[in-house]
């Protein structure tokens, strides 16, 4: 028997920390309780984080940011007014986020704790260029999302911190948000590839900027910048994307798993790119 | 510990270790087999229950989380001897076959009417997506959740 601590705030916590070194942190629990039952962790203690009120917040208090509390559930999120309004991108994701039994348990926190190159928020926070707050008893941090991510399961959480939330920019309006992930099925899939995109176009259809992330083809998600750069002062047509298309497949370094090869993750990493085709005006 | 929750609509009050997962508690020390372990990973929706109303995954949940909060299982559905609308529906639609899915399947079902009375097939697909059939495949158990709902295939 190991003791599960639910504290019920912030101040509750930073004690709870101090006197059950090494204890893990339980958000959704669809992560660590599958280790457990793994027999991959055994943790002398359990803090879940779920009773921790402001941890659920989500608002634009903040001039030109929005705040995503690191324990809100994917389903809390989905249906937020603000996340539907605001960010089109990541709703598009969390749409296809596991199941909603899943989307009930997880949260944002846990997406980012867990840093799965495969996690479907993951690559939507690097598109929008998010940034990651961390807590402690005697202060916060804020980092990069991709200085937060260091590698598959490894993030710059220290000792003592613990995931506050995500702030994120909200400082243009994108002409194109695209999420897409390929699974093996439809339902409940595991990413393959996923593209998270941003395009923001002129008014004659010329792109000004492009952001374009991709998930489950390296060991964080990858932000192709020559992709990128390739498609600035370009119509979002064909010739443009399969140009772009050439690069992303250079840029990405997947891996052979289970569920799907290297060389299978390279070529759709860059036939995704052309579902951003735009008709020209 | 000794935890107190309401469990299909019954104060309840049960000593158990705080990190057991509420899927072993519910099976094996209050008897509630209804309650499915497949998966054991959060795939499979077998071991749903409605945990204040919100269908959560009983193999990822700690007794510890129980406190407080009300737990409805297949057990407390229908609140008496005759069937809930929704079991009848899925007996009469033939969207039982092994019936190893079905308790996760009726729950989650419930959860969408609940906050959608009509639902369309497609919204009915949506939110038992995280319930896996094996057996008759999905079409008979969206049938059996518009039977419940009393709409018929004319309906929109």
């Amino acid at each position: 028997m190991r003791p599960v601590l639910l504290p019920a705030s912030l101040e509750e916590l930073w004690p709870l920390m101090r006197d059950h070194p090494g204890a893990a942190f339980m958000a959704g629990g669809s992560d660590l309780l599958v280790r457990l039952r793994q027999g991959l962790v055994d943790p002398p203690a359990i803090i879940g984080l779920e009773g921790i009120a402001e941890l659920g917040l989500v608002h634009d208090e903040a001039p030109g940011w929005l705040f995503l509390g690191a324990g809100a559930s994917h389903t809390a999120l989905l249906e937020h007014s603000l996340v539907q309004r605001r960010l089109p991108l990541l709703a598009q994701a969390l749409a296809v986020l596991g199941s909603p039994l899943v989307r009930n348990q997880g949260t944002l926190g846990g997406n980012l704790g867990t840093a799965s190159p495969a996690g479907d928020t993951l690559s939507p926070l690097y598109a929008l260029e998010a940034q990651v707050e961390l807590r402690s008893a005697t202060g916060s941090r804020r980092l990069a999302i991709a200085d937060f991510i260091l590698g598959p399961g490894r993030t710059a959480l220290q000792a003592g911190e613990i995931i506050y939330g995500a702030w994120v920019p909200l400082a243009q309006d994108w002409s194109l948000a695209h999420f897409e992930k390929v699974g093996l099925r439809q339902a409940l899939a595991i990413a393959v590839v996923s593209l998270a995109a941003l395009i923001s176009l002129d008014d004659g259809g010329v792109v000004r900027e492009a952001r374009l992330a991709l998930g489950s083809v390296g060991p964080t998600v990858v932000r192709p910048r020559q992709a990128e750069q390739a498609l600035l002062g370009r119509p979002l047509d064909a010739a443009s994307l399969k140009a772009a298309a050439r690069l992303v497949r250079q840029e990405v370094s997947p891996i052979d798993d289970p569920r799907a090869s290297a060389h299978y993750r390279r070529q759709v990493a860059g036939n995704l790119l052309l579902r951003l085709a735009r008709p020209a005006d | 510990m000794i935890l107190h929750f309401t469990l299909n609509g019954q104060a309840t009050r049960v000593e158990c270790d705080p990190d057991r997962r509420v899927v072993d508690l519910l099976r094996q020390d209050l008897g509630l087999t209804g309650v499915k372990e497949a998966c054991g990973a959060g795939e499979c929706g077998a071991c749903a229950i409605l945990l204040d109303g919100v269908p959560r995954l009983s193999c990822l949940l700690l007794a510890a989380q129980l406190a407080g909060h009300e737990v409805l299982t297949i057990e407390g559905l229908a609140g008496g001897e005759a069937p809930h609308p929704l079991q009848e529906a899925f007996a009469r639609a033939g969207a039982v076959q092994c019936g190893f899915c079905t308790p996760g399947m009726v729950l989650a079902s419930h959860a969408l009417l609940a906050r959608q009375p009509r639902p369309s097939r497609q919204e009915i697909a949506q939110a038992i997506a995280g319930n896996l059939c094996r057996c008759t495949g999905y079409h008979k158990i969206i049938d059996a959740v518009r039977l419940a709902a009393g709409l018929s295939e004319d309906d929109s």
